[in-house]
């Protein structure tokens, strides 16, 4: 069925500006979507490189086995607030700003379906941000437990201090959790009701259909999470006792409440990023997706079978087998339709016309890096060989292969693909290729130390150590500190490319997909007239639709 | 290139694969610590079979992609197609199918590994009883306790390890007797910890007001450490114990000796807190106060009524 409701449900928008590029647009209350999207992107880019000083204070602290950089709370601090930035104010509102910008260009709307509702998402996230990093300077400072926040270590609190740092950490994200539902709420309305004439679920961009399966995953989880949170602000500050062990509180159950979420919550982070993949390798590579239709639905199914495993987080809390052995099956199980994207992507390569600009060595390095991830990640869901490593650096190692080798890379490929249809503007090629080569090699040297450290039975969150695990220590803090490097010329690029880069044409990847149909960057209502889809998506292999045609084209074509 | 030479090619590829993956799977057995419990080795076969198939998938795909930036690259400017394949319905119902094969064969092998930790007289991982049941069940009562030649308690709190032995010696060292069962009741004081001996392969939470046994059946002689894997606050990073496991003579010996001796040994924790290291910044934000007490006081049994039973053995 298909609707155009749009003009309809985007009445309460702002009056067109006289000045699309006006910059004060950018810290207004706009109710546009591409003005949203880039509030969202440049504000999580800032709050990423808050929290990529914080990995490298504590990569610094690790460099040596002795305590010597930061004491030991603040070090507890570090990598508290270092996970959480990273996880609740970067990659996942990162990823809505991407989303935000994207996704009614590719469906062919005018706008998102609660264009006044996305402003206020947005708006929920700097305050909350803020709060969230004001906690390091209160007397007693920061919350120290962990992003997990197991109880009872996050219960125990300077005695008579209401405001003290676990509480401004579970405000804040219970905060950024409501922005995140109203968002999610908005992008699944959107995508079921606000898509062009003929853009039926099969002909919807995979980016599309991976950002529908993460928000419906928002939606079903992320309650969980925030039940979990409010509880524990109960135990923390109202004397309840729901995670209280001693007190006849069950600490375990916070833990299946807190997974039950923040499972599910990689495959938010990393679904869109498997949609950015489909959606910059088969420009560069001139094919059309291989396997579609496959690759749309192994998204849903990845969000589908990702709700079972929570408890593979869980193996070695006092969890009885038949739980163990049954999560084992479940976990593994998801390797299934992440697998079939792998091989999608790598069949898309196969036998093309490569163009290795940045987007494209962005999408290759990260899809590569992505093996080592899930290959690592079949391996912990083997309950036997978890029970030897869970809690290890080799778990930090597997998930930064994700977060960061894939996730981030998966975003650094969007920001230079959709660069040019944003600002109207061209990056700078060199800067980006060089971008790239200090982020992977940096990457590798990060993170891959971590897996034989974990191996040898290296504990995670320790802030001194064994000095016979020194040598791989120090290959990764200079890795680390190379990634900080590294995001330097990122920088330079961006904002000089912004002010001084060559004027891009509409499409100049040749790219398919309706977002390159309308001028770079899209008017305020994105489309001169609603565009009718009348063909599959990834046309590249049909030389009659090589070339992207204006829309009257396809009207006239029947 | 004739069509049987590029079958050839790709044949002769996927042998140099298995070749190669076998060996790095062969390589992987090193890059554990020394396999200390009979569990170790079995964890250990498991890992290098996860890595013989993990260095596979990994090795073909990024292969391919290698490949690819070699041999494919576009010249520039050049902006035609590559080729019009959309998909090939057999091969994306093979590369499903043999996954989902592959992924149960895992799994049954997880499983049967995880079995066989069993049959090595490693028993049910966890009976979980509520802690309502003041009186055990009937289906209860038929879960015995796996025989063990020792028990030694186990009492962590923060930041410290203590055991107790069964002539209630108690110590900051945990000696265990080798090639024999021994079963470790774990008790935490105050928040989770987790028992953790690399060389052991095992790994188990400890929960304050639970019950949770841990059956361990030492293989090789030797010094181990014994390691908080979980969080457990600010000194968390020195809850280590120093673990023996000796012959039998020698661990009676070493039990007849420490009953003799007053077991006292500093609290690196509290020690920290008097003088806290010199560091670059110095926060002094709020830490739970370490307690330096003394063992026996800390090693006093619960006798809380509505623990909760949960027998471990892995």
């Amino acid at each position: 069925m298909i609707h155009n409701p749009s003009e309809n449900l985007a009445q309460n928008r702002e009056p067109e500006t006289d000045s699309e590029n006006n910059w004060r647009q950018y810290f207004s209350f706009s109710t546009d979507h591409k003005v949203i999207g880039v509030q969202y992107m440049v504000t999580t880019f800032i709050f990423f490189l808050i929290g990529g000083l914080l990995a490298m204070l504590i990569r610094a602290e690790l460099i040596t086995p002795a305590s010597n950089v930061v004491d030991r709370p603040l070090y507890n601090g570090l990598f508290t607030l270092h996970g959480t930035i990273m996880i609740f104010l970067w990659i996942i509102p990162f990823n809505a700003g991407i989303s935000n910008y994207l996704v009614p260009l590719m469906i062919g709307a005018r706008d998102m379906a609660f264009p006044l509702l996305n402003a206020i998402s947005f708006w929920m996230i700097p305050p909350s941000g803020l709060l969230l990093i004001s906690s390091f300077f209160l007397p007693n400072g920061t919350a120290q437990s962990g992003w997990w926040s197991y109880p009872p270590i996050s219960l125990q609190i300077p005695p008579g201090q209401p405001i003290n740092g676990e509480f401004i950490w579970i405000v804040s994200i219970v905060l950024i959790g409501i922005s995140s539902i109203m968002g999610a709420v908005n992008f699944v309305t959107t995508i079921f009701w606000m898509r062009a004439p003929g853009m039926t679920f099969f002909r919807m961009p995979v980016f599309v259909w991976s950002v529908l399966s993460a928000q419906l995953l928002q939606l079903i989880n992320l309650p969980s999470l925030t039940a979990a949170l409010i509880l524990l602000l109960f135990d923390l500050s109202f004397g309840t006792q729901f995670f209280k062990p001693l007190e006849n509180g069950d600490p375990i159950i916070y833990q299946h409440l807190f997974w039950f979420y923040s499972h599910p919550a990689v495959y938010i982070m990393a679904l869109p990023a498997f949609g950015i993949f489909a959606e910059v390798l088969p420009a560069f590579s001139r094919n059309p997706l291989f396997g579609y239709r496959s690759l749309a639905v192994a998204s849903l199914g990845i969000a589908f079978v990702s709700i079972f495993v929570w408890v593979h987080h869980m193996f070695t809390s006092a969890t009885p087998s038949w739980m163990r052995m049954l999560f084992m099956v479940t976990s593994m199980l998801v390797s299934v339709p992440t697998g079939v994207k792998a091989f999608g992507w790598t069949a898309t390569i196969w036998r093309s016309k490569l163009h290795l600009e940045t987007p494209m060595l962005f999408a290759m390095g990260g899809a590569a890096m992505f093996l080592l991830g899930g290959v690592t990640g079949v391996m912990l869901a083997a309950v036997p060989f978890d029970i030897h490593v869970h809690n290890t650096y080799f778990i930090v190692g597997h998930f930064h292969y994700i977060v960061f080798n894939t996730i981030t890379m998966a975003i650094f490929a969007a920001i230079y693909f959709w660069f040019p249809k944003i600002t109207g503007r061209m990056y700078a090629e060199g800067w980006g290729k060089l971008h790239f080569w200090l982020t992977f090699i940096g990457a590798n040297l990060t993170f891959f130390p971590m897996l034989p450290l974990g191996l040898q039975g290296m504990v995670r969150r320790i802030s001194s150590y064994d000095p016979r695990y020194q040598g791989w220590n120090i290959v990764a803090s200079l890795g680390g500190f190379l990634l900080g490097v590294s995001i330097l010329p990122f920088i330079a690029n961006m904002v000089g490319s912004c002010l001084y880069g060559q004027k891009a044409s509409d499409n100049p990847w040749f790219a398919t997909g309706l977002e390159w149909t309308t001028t770079s960057p899209p008017p305020r209502d994105n489309f001169a007239e609603i565009p009718v889809v009348k063909r599959p998506p990834y046309d590249y292999g049909d030389p009659k639709y090589s070339v992207i045609e204006p829309p009257d084209y396809h009207q006239q074509e029947h | 290139m004739p069509r049987f030479l590029e079958y050839l090619l790709i044949a002769g590829y996927i042998a140099v694969l298995l070749v190669v993956s076998h060996w790095i799977g062969q390589c992987a057995y090193n890059w554990m610590p020394v396999e200390a419990t009979a569990e170790a080795q079995k964890v250990d076969s498991l890992f290098s079979f996860l890595t013989s198939i993990g260095s596979f998938i990994i090795l073909g795909l990024v292969g391919m992609m290698v490949y690819s930036v070699l041999f494919f690259r576009a010249p520039k400017n050049d902006y035609s197609e590559g080729h019009p394949s959309r998909g090939d319905i057999k091969l994306e119902i093979l590369w499903t199918a043999t996954p989902t094969l592959l992924v149960l064969w895992i799994a049954f092998q997880g499983f049967n590994i995880y079995q066989q930790l069993n049959i090595l007289g490693l028993g049910q991982i966890v009976h979980l009883h509520t802690p309502l049941e003041l009186e055990a069940p009937a289906y209860a009562s038929e879960e015995q306790p796996k025989p063990a030649a020792e028990t030694i308690d186990v009492f962590v709190k923060q930041w410290d390890w203590s055991f107790r032995y069964p002539n209630n010696v108690t110590s900051k060292e945990l000696h265990l007797p080798v090639n024999l069962r021994t079963r470790l009741n774990l008790h935490a004081k105050e928040v989770l910890h987790s028992f953790y001996v690399p060389e052991f392969r095992l790994q188990q939470y400890i929960v304050p007001g639970r019950e949770i046994e841990l059956v361990v059946t030492p293989t090789r002689i030797g010094q181990y450490k014994l390691k908080d894997a979980l969080f457990s606050g600010t000194y968390f990073a020195l809850m280590e114990a120093n673990v023996h496991i000796e012959s039998p003579q020698q661990y009676s010996q070493w039990l007849s000796q420490a009953q003799s001796e007053s077991a006292s040994m500093e609290n690196q924790a509290v020690a920290e807190y008097m003088q806290p290291p010199r560091t670059m910044l110095k926060s002094n934000w709020y830490t739970v106060v370490p307690e330096q007490s003394a063992i026996a006081r800390s090693a006093t049994p619960k006798t809380n009524a509505n623990e909760r039973k949960v027998m471990n053995d892995t």
